[in-house]
């Protein structure tokens, strides 16, 4: 009883250093009517190609697993990591769908999770929902994923080491990229200058990126090891044992 | 089919994953960092920060009588964020499901 009073107070304590976060999520106003109209076209057209696509898709072993990964997705995007210099920031967990589930079925995860932030949680406007989508799902889930694709089998398919490179730099360079792109809306929308906009964006987002890679790498990691087989492109295991294999 | 003989083990992995997610929104959340994040600070920095607008349509909807931003309305302060964390998690487990079934 007296641990859980202790526990309750020191919780409404830390309650109270909580303050409203946007992350890279943009609320209302920043973005003009082109702007927010264009990029809601461009992604409700790549969510309706990707209900489709992952209804052909294997759905007993994906349906379980979209859930679980936009809870985790959701959950980390609760908690903000400090990066120097009086910043924060949060996964966007874009490029960590697609190596899960798949470039599609990552994208309807992505696109959960924000539209529950945006209805439930006031997190991210509604009217410029379509541009969060974007810019914090699908750049990671098509663009981190395809790049991340592409690293591996340069580094090593089959191998952790390659595996995780790939997905190190595949995870910060989707939020660098995510940020560019922010930048740009924020310019067109006449919001903030280009030139400022961008190296006022990358400044913090290389450094965000850093933690969305540690995030990235981490979690794929407790897969590569508990199920590989779960994963969207399982590394292919040898039948001969691993000595034989190695060499 | 060929999934069958891993069942067992394919509901241990989602129940993992399941609980990490649960322990991290509502333990870790309300350790999170409450310095402004990088869009929030560039447009501190930059003085667009009033260009967002106060009356959003978000606020419009009866989520917002329940939930203000990442905490639950009526529960002592200490309980709040773990508990919109914890329904939020619950809500988008069950959402990718629901969205696939209704198409």
């Amino acid at each position: 009883m007296h641990e859980l009073l202790v526990l309750s107070s020191s919780l409404s304590k830390l309650y109270w250093v909580i303050s409203p976060q946007l992350a890279l999520h943009i609320p209302d106003g920043f973005l003009s009517l082109p702007v927010s109209l264009v990029t809601w076209v461009v992604a409700i057209g790549l969510i309706v190609m990707a209900l489709g696509q992952v209804k052909s898709e294997h759905q007993e072993r994906t349906v379980p697993l979209m859930g679980v990964c936009a809870a985790f997705i959701f959950a980390a995007q609760m908690i903000n990591f400090p990066i120097p210099g009086g910043t924060s920031g949060h996964l966007l967990g874009g490029t960590l769908a697609g190596v899960l589930l798949g470039p599609w079925a990552g994208s309807l995860v992505m696109t959960v999770v924000f539209i529950v932030q945006g209805t439930l949680f006031q997190d991210g406007g509604l009217t410029v929902l379509g541009a969060n989508i974007f810019n914090m799902g699908l750049v990671g889930t098509f663009g981190g994923y395809y790049f991340y694709k592409a690293l591996r089998s340069t580094f090593g398919f089959n191998s952790w080491r390659g595996t995780s490179v790939a997905l190190a730099i595949a995870a910060w360079t989707s939020v660098v990229v995510a940020s560019l792109i922010c930048a740009i809306q924020l310019a067109l929308s006449g919001t903030v200058s280009l030139g400022i906009a961008i190296s006022a964006m990358l400044t913090w987002h290389v450094l965000i990126g850093i933690g969305e890679a540690i995030i990235t790498v981490i979690a794929v990691s407790y897969i590569w090891q508990a199920r590989p087989d779960l994963l969207y492109d399982p590394p292919k295991r040898s039948s001969l044992p691993r000595p034989l294999v190695q060499r | 089919m060929a999934n069958r003989p891993h069942q067992p083990q394919n509901q241990a992995f989602v129940l993992m994953g399941l609980g990490t997610a649960l322990l991290i929104a509502i333990f870790l959340s309300p350790f999170a960092s409450s310095d402004p994040d990088g869009l929030d600070r560039v447009s501190q920095d930059q003085g667009f920060d009033k260009q967002a607008q106060e009356d959003t349509p978000a606020k419009k909807l009866p989520f917002y009588a329940v939930f203000e931003e990442y905490g639950l309305r009526g529960v002592p302060a200490g309980v709040a964020t773990p508990l919109a964390g914890l329904i939020g998690t619950l809500t988008v487990l069950a959402l990718p499901g629901d969205l696939e079934s209704f198409w």
